[in-house]
C-alpha cells in the first residue's frame, strides 16, 4: 500500500508569537518550528498502517529549505521517503497550497493520504477535504478513529454533542485529530537511519491565490482583568456581575 | 452592486442550527449594505418544512436538495449539491458555520468551485467592492485580515459571533438536482453523546475543569455549577491535563488540540491558562476564573477572577446561583 502523509512545519504551540513591525509578518527570530501537532497522529496513522498492511511511507511538505528538518524528522520517526515542494518563498492560501499538493499526490498516485486537521499556523483546516475534492476523492475530516479493509475505511469523527461513524472508499484522504493514537517518539536508531534515507526537492507547479493579506494585527485586548477577592468572600460580587454585566442569571 | 450570497443552512435530525442563521444573517448585513441578495442552500431529506423558518432570516430564496440518500450527512455528495446551488444561483459568495460540518463541508466546496477560502473568520465587512475578512491564527495569538480577490469565494463563519436576527423575505423554493447513492464518504450513524447535554460549542455557558481539581471524583463540582445555570444553558470542559490524565474523553477538551469554544460566559475552575488552553477560549465574551494562584496565567484574560480554593469556593457557588436563579 502507498501511504502519504502531508506534513507541515510550524512554531510549537506554545511559541510566543509576535507581529512584525511591517504588520504583515511575525518575528521569527527566536521562534522554534515544530511538526504541526495533527500531523504527528497523521504520521502515527501511516507508520501503524505500513506495519499492518505493508507498503511505503512517504512524507511531504510544501515550504522552503528549513522544512528539511521536519521531514528527517517523520524519517526519523519511520517514514521511508521524502518530498519537499518549494515554494520560492510565495505566500499561498489554502486554494493554492492545496492545489500544489493535490497536483503532486496525484503524480505519486498513493492508496491513501493522511494529513492533520488543522495546521496550527493558519489554523485554515482546509487542505485536506480540499485535496479530497479536487482529485473526486473520499475523505474523512477530522478523525478521532480509523479502521482500514482492502479498499474501504470506517472512522469517527466529534461533531458537536456526540460523534459521527463514517464509511468510504479508497482512494481518500483521512484528516487526523487528537485521540487517534498515542505519537511515537524516534529513537537513536530511527535518527541515524534518516540521515540515509531519500528526501526528494521539487518545485511547485505554479497556483494562484484568492486572497491578499491586508494586516496581521495582536488579538483585540481583552477588557483589565479585575480580581474580586479571595475565597467565598468574592461570591457575592461575581453573582451580582453574573446578574447585571454577564446577565446569565 | 447586485452580489449574491447563498448560505449553507446546516441542518441534523431536522432542526436548523443556530449557527448557521448566524451566518445567515451576516450574509443579510453584508448584502442589505450594498443592495446584494441573499440566497440560502438547504440539504437533507423530508426538510422542505424548514424553508419559511430559512425566509425568515433573510433568504429570498432556497436552493434545496432533498432526498432519502441525504438523511444523513455525505461530504462527497452534500458538497456535489451545494456546489451545484452555488452554480445555480450564481453565487459570489457561499457561507456557512464553522461547525463539524462547515469545516468539512466549505473546503470541498471551494475546491469543486476553484474558490479561494476564508475560514473560522470573526469579522467580515465591505469596503466598497473588496470583502475583507479577519480570523484568529496561531491559536489566537494573532489576527489575520485579508481582501478576498476572486470570486466565487467561500467563508466559514465562527459559531457566536453574532445574533441571529429575523429579516423575513420570500423565501422561494428551487430544487437543486440530489446526488444520488452510492457515495464515496458517508456518515453511517450518528453516535450522540447523550441528546439532554448542550454541546459544548453551543452552550451560553461554558464551566471548565483542570488539574486543580486533584481527583476525578471532584469532577462533580464542575458539573454542578453547569447544572446550576438551568436546563440546557452549560456545558461542561475539560483542560488537556485531565484529558491525558484519563478523567474525561478528548471531546470534552478545550484548546488548541481540542475544542474551540466561544461561549458568553467562560469559567475555568483549577485551571492555570497555559497557551494552549486559551487557544480554544480566548474570544468568550466573558471570562471568569478560580484559581488558588493569584499569578496564574488564566487571570490575565480573565474578566473576573477568584483567588481561593475551588473545592471550598464551587460547592457555595453553586447554591449562590441556585438561589439568585430563584430570586
Ligand atoms: C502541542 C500541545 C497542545 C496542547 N493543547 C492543549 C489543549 O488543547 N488544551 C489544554 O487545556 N491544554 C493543552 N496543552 C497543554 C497545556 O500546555 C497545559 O499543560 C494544560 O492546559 C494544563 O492543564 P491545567 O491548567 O488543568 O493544569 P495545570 O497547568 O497543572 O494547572 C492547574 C491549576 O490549578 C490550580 N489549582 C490547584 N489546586 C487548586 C485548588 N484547590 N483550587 C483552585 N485552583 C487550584 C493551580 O494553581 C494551577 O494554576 C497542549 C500542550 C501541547 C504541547
Ligand atoms: N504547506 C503544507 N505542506 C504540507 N502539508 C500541508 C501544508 N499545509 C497544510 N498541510 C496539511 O494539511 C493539514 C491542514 O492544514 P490547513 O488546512 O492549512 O489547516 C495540515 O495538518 C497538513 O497535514
Amino acid at each position: 500500500m502507498e501511504i502519504l502523509v502531508l506534513v507541515k512545519h510550524v512554531p510549537a504551540s506554545d511559541a510566543s508569537i509576535k507581529v512584525a513591525a511591517d504588520g504583515q509578518s511575525i518575528e521569527s527570530a527566536g521562534l522554534s518550528f515544530v511538526l504541526n501537532p495533527y500531523d504527528e497522529y497523521a504520521v502515527e496513522e501511516a507508520l501503524k498502517t505500513k506495519e499492518s498492511k505493508g507498503g511505503t511511507v512517504t512524507v511531504m511538505t510544501l515550504g522552503g529549505a528549513e522544512t528539511v528538518k521536519t521531514l528527517r524528522h517523520c524519517l526519523a520517526l519511520g517514514a521511508d521517503k521524502a518530498v519537499r515542494i518549494e515554494t520560492n518563498g510565495k505566500n499561498t492560501d489554502g486554494l493554492a497550497t492545496s492545489t500544489i499538493l493535490a497536483n503532486k499526490v496525484e503524480e505519486l498516485n498513493p492508496d491513501i493520504v493522511f494529513c492533520g486537521k488543522q495546521a496550527i499556523d493558519n489554523d485554515d483546516s482546509q487542505v485536506g477535504p480540499r485535496i479530497a475534492a479536487k482529485l473526486g476523492w473520499a475523505c474523512l475530516s477530522e478523525a478521532s478513529s480509523f479502521e482500514l479493509t482492502d479498499s474501504a475505511f470506517s472512522g469517527t469523527r466529534d461533531i458537536e454533542g456526540g460523534k459521527e461513524s463514517v464509511e468510504g472508499t479508497l482512494p481518500a484522504v483521512i484528516t487526523c485529530d487528537k485521540g487517534l493514537n498515542e505519537p511515537r517518539y524516534a529513537n537513536m536508531k530511527g535518527i541515524m537511519m534518516a540521515k540515509k534515507k531519500p528526501l526528494e526537492e521539487v518545485d511547485a507547479t505554479p497556483a494562484e491565490a484568492k486572497v491578499e493579506l491586508v494586516s496581521l494585527t495582536p488579538p483585540p485586548p481583552r477588557p483589565a482583568p479585575t480580581i474580586l477577592g479571595e475565597g467565598p468572600d468574592a461570591i457575592p460580587a461575581l453573582i451580582e456581575k453574573l446578574k447585571n454585566e454577564v446577565k446569565v442569571l | 452592486m447586485s452580489k449574491i450570497w447563498l448560505t449553507f443552512i446546516e441542518q441534523r435530525e431536522g432542526k436548523i442550527k443556530k449557527a448557521s442563521l448566524e451566518a445567515l444573517t451576516l450574509a443579510k448585513d453584508l448584502a442589505s449594505s450594498v443592495g446584494g441578495t441573499v440566497h440560502a442552500a438547504l440539504i437533507g431529506d423530508a426538510v422542505q418544512g424548514l424553508c419559511s423558518q430559512i425566509a425568515e432570516y433573510g433568504a429570498s430564496k432556497v436552493f434545496l436538495a432533498e432526498s432519502p440518500d441525504l438523511a444523513l450527512y455525505s461530504g462527497a455528495a452534500y458538497s456535489k449539491a451545494l456546489a451545484q446551488a452555488a452554480r445555480d444561483s450564481q453565487a459570489n459568495f457561499v457561507f456557512a458555520s464553522h461547525t463539524a460540518m462547515g469545516k468539512d463541508l466549505l473546503p470541498r466546496v471551494a475546491a469543486i468551485l476553484g474558490a479561494g477560502m476564508v475560514s473560522d473568520a470573526t469579522q467580515v465587512e465591505l469596503q466598497g467592492e473588496d470583502l475583507i475578512a479577519t480570523k484568529p491564527v496561531y491559536a489566537g495569538k494573532a489576527y489575520k485580515t485579508v481582501k478576498v480577490t476572486g470570486q466565487p469565494f467561500c467563508l466559514t463563519l465562527r459559531p457566536n459571533t453574532l445574533p441571529p436576527k429575523e429579516n423575513a423575505e420570500s423565501g422561494e423554493v428551487v430544487t437543486v438536482e440530489a446526488p444520488t447513492k452510492p457515495f464515496l464518504d458517508f456518515v453511517k450513524e450518528i453516535l450522540a453523546a447523550s441528546t439532554d447535554k448542550t454541546p459544548l460549542q453551543e452552550a451560553a455557558v461554558v464551566v471548565s475543569g483542570g488539574r486543580g481539581l486533584k481527583e476525578p471524583e471532584n469532577w462533580k463540582l464542575v458539573e454542578g455549577l453547569a447544572e446550576a445555570f438551568g436546563p440546557g444553558i452549560a456545558a461542561v470542559g475539560a483542560s488537556r491535563a485531565v484529558v491525558d490524565a484519563g478523567w474525561r474523553p478528548h471531546s470534552e477538551q478545550v484548546g488548541q488540540t481540542g475544542k474551540v469554544v466561544s461561549p458568553t460566559l467562560y469559567i475555568a475552575l483549577g485551571i492555570s491558562g497555559a497557551i494552549q488552553h486559551l487557544a480554544g477560549m480566548s474570544t468568550s465574551k466573558f471570562i471568569v476564573a478560580i484559581n488558588k494562584d493569584p499569578d496564574a496565567p488564566i487571570f490575565k484574560v480573565a474578566n473576573y477572577g477568584i483567588v481561593g480554593d475551588v473545592m471550598e469556593i464551587v460547592p457555595q457557588l453553586i447554591e449562590a446561583i441556585k438561589s439568585a436563579r430563584e430570586a
